[in-house]
């Protein structure tokens, strides 16, 4: 399945932050062409392939996970059922809380140096240039398969031989195992993330920044505002449906991580960077507890449920203040 | 902007674009770096001796004899069959897809019938479900169907429709000026022609910038391909890096040959850049406007 790795999962979530612009009977029974008796016909013959899919591979699979969940099945017996045992267990597991603290620590860096670096992107292109070029330039990380990435800062972060320990040794400081120190693993995983998924934000973010008048910009450069003070008091409030909606995808993503870990770190060392994902995947096909993994697996999805929401509701998404 | 401000800025903004392709540069120099002068050799903007024996011998087109001799595992990418899986992979998917899914988000835009909004609700919600829980009973259901190592399997899950392909190719449905269709409403066609004949033909645009974000995600993907198709006959690019990683000893990493490898799967990306670029920026900042 084509799951965007890491912060570039970003665009798999993006339902949150639209307004849903449905008000559907509304705006279908005022066009007198389309009849009364409504499209049902035709539009099981628009819809059957999709259907099948979805209830193929996303329905059928979310009930399975369900059962599976609630038993032991190690992909090779028949599985037995065994009530909540599996999250009776999660509760008690202290490599699952382990995780998610992880995954938690990550989430903050992520999204933290993406979005700062981000807006100063997008502010720096939306004040200088319009040129693709750039632009383009600028996104190219974010093209770079994920496993290639991470092969790629694997050899920049090498302990010996490493570009950036290089640079360190150049400037007298000592070298560094960014990728093999228990303290520095995970951030160095959030680092070689952002520089895959800093100019993809900017860009989102750059986007949103061309989305406000300019007349908005005449008034405060006649009322005498700089730069600075514009970016903060004007530019960013006015900007925060897009904030919202890149910082919920973005959220969404990062709690994804996944092929980074795998090519660079594999969760080491000792747990360091044994984000949730991970250890899911880990006790699905490193252990075969298909009932467990399913079991963390729907717990992700409530966790992610709630987080989406309360964001949502802390960041008003849906509201600009241009309306 | 003024005084010096203005260069300031673009010293920031040239600086980004330094470190978004230095990585890729040294990663393109480390691989024409002979393996057996790499430790003594990592310093300079070029190599001392640069050669393409790396690329020869991952692409198997050396000996293992000379490719050990050079410091490789003996390891080779068998390129361009990967190549070619990843380019079923990512090319079935997308075109697939992006149809099926473009008469969806279609028929949820624009047609009456009963259900529709619940319907479209479970396709929103389904967006907020982490794929890894989907994904491991997708597993199992193409382990039973006996599709491991298949063109089958590996597409399956995503040949049919993503949630947010229809969320998307939906939304922008809802934007397109309706006269067009009413007109040829009036000549008395129906919704089924009118979507072929007048709506795709007019919405080219759109489609292709989906279909962009598919096929880089589709190209990208590691995680499931290595899951239901490690075989060498239906490997792709990415998996392939993956396991040529793995293959590569852990205390002396192959790293002009995995550079090399690296460099080669890059170069399918970079031909996007070049032949879509300003498609791929349209799309992106498109999903930014949408938000």
């Amino acid at each position: 399945m084509p799951r965007p790795p890491g912060a570039r999962s970003a665009l798999a979530g993006p339902a949150p932050a639209v307004p849903p612009p449905c008000a559907a009977p509304a705006v279908a029974s005022s066009h007198r062409w389309a009849g009364k008796r409504g499209d049902g016909g035709i539009a099981a013959v628009f819809l059957a392939p999709v259907l099948i899919g979805f209830a193929v591979f996303y329905l059928y699979p979310a009930a399975r996970g369900a059962w599976y969940s609630l038993t032991d099945w190690n992909l090779l017996s028949e599985p037995g059922f065994v009530g909540l045992d599996n999250y009776a267990r999660l509760v008690r597991d202290p490599l699952f809380w382990n995780s998610l603290k992880v995954t938690g620590g990550y989430v903050l860096l992520n999204l933290g140096i993406q979005m700062i670096a981000g807006l100063g992107l997008a502010a720096l292109l939306h004040r200088l240039t319009r040129s693709l070029l750039v632009r383009s330039l600028l996104v190219v990380p974010w093209l770079v398969p994920s496993v290639t990435t991470g092969l790629l800062w694997m050899w920049l972060l090498d302990a010996n031989l490493g570009f950036v320990n290089h640079v360190l040794s150049g400037l007298g400081l000592a070298g560094q195992g960014f990728l093999t120190s228990p303290d520095l693993a995970l951030t160095s995983v959030a680092v070689i993330n952002s520089w895959s998924g800093t100019g993809y934000t900017a860009l989102l973010l750059y986007a949103g920044m061309l989305l406000v008048p300019a007349q908005v910009y005449e008034a405060a450069a006649l009322d005498g505002s700089g730069e600075i003070r514009t970016f903060f008091r004007i530019t960013l409030p006015l900007m925060r449906p897009i904030i919202a909606f890149v910082l919920v995808v973005s959220l969404i993503g990062s709690f994804q991580l996944f092929d980074t870990v795998a090519v660079t770190t594999k969760g080491g060392p000792v747990n360091a960077t044994r984000v949730v994902y991970y250890y899911i995947y880990e006790q699905a096909f490193t252990h075969f507890k298909m009932g467990y993994a399913a079991a963390l697996a729907l717990s992700l999805v409530l966790i992610l449920g709630v987080l989406t929401f309360v964001q949502m509701r802390l960041l008003r998404a849906s509201t600009s203040d241009l309306a | 902007m003024s005084g010096i401000g203005r260069p300031l800025a673009w010293a920031c903004l040239l600086l980004a674009i330094v470190i978004s392709l230095f990585p890729l540069y040294w990663m393109l120099r480390t691989a024409i770096t002979p393996g057996r002068e790499l430790a003594g050799d990592t310093a300079g903007l070029l190599p001392r001796n640069p050669t393409l024996f790396n690329f020869q011998r991952v692409l198997g087109l050396a000996s293992r004899e000379e490719a050990r001799a050079a410091g490789g595992s003996g390891a080779d990418l068998d390129f361009f069959l990967y190549l070619r899986n990843s380019v079923v992979y990512t090319g079935l998917v997308t075109g697939v897809q992006t149809l099926l899914c473009a008469m969806a988000g279609y028929a949820f835009a624009r047609l009456r019938f009963r259900g529709r909004d619940l319907l479209f609700g479970l396709f929103v919600a389904a967006l907020m479900v982490p794929p890894i829980f989907t994904l491991l009973p997708n597993f199992v259901l193409v382990k039973e169907l006996g599709w491991l190592d298949t063109y089958q399997g590996l597409v399956a899950p995503s040949l049919l429709m993503t949630p947010f392909a229809v969320f998307f190719l939906r939304q922008f449905f809802l934007g397109v000026p309706r006269e067009v269709e009413q007109a040829a409403l009036i000549d008395g066609a129906g919704k089924w022609i009118i979507f072929w004949r007048v709506v795709l033909p007019m919405t080219k645009g759109p489609l292709l910038t989906l279909a962009l974000t598919t096929a880089v995600w589709t190209w990208n993907d590691y995680l499931w391909p290595l899951l239901v198709a490690p075989g060498e006959e239906t490997r792709v690019l990415t998996a392939a890096l993956g396991i040529f990683l793995k293959q590569s000893p852990n205390t002396a990493p192959d790293w002009t040959g995995l550079m090399a490898g690296s460099a080669l799967s890059v170069v399918p990306v970079l031909l996007l850049v070049v032949f879509f670029g300003r498609r791929l920026v349209d799309s992106i900042q498109f999903s930014g406007m949408k938000g």
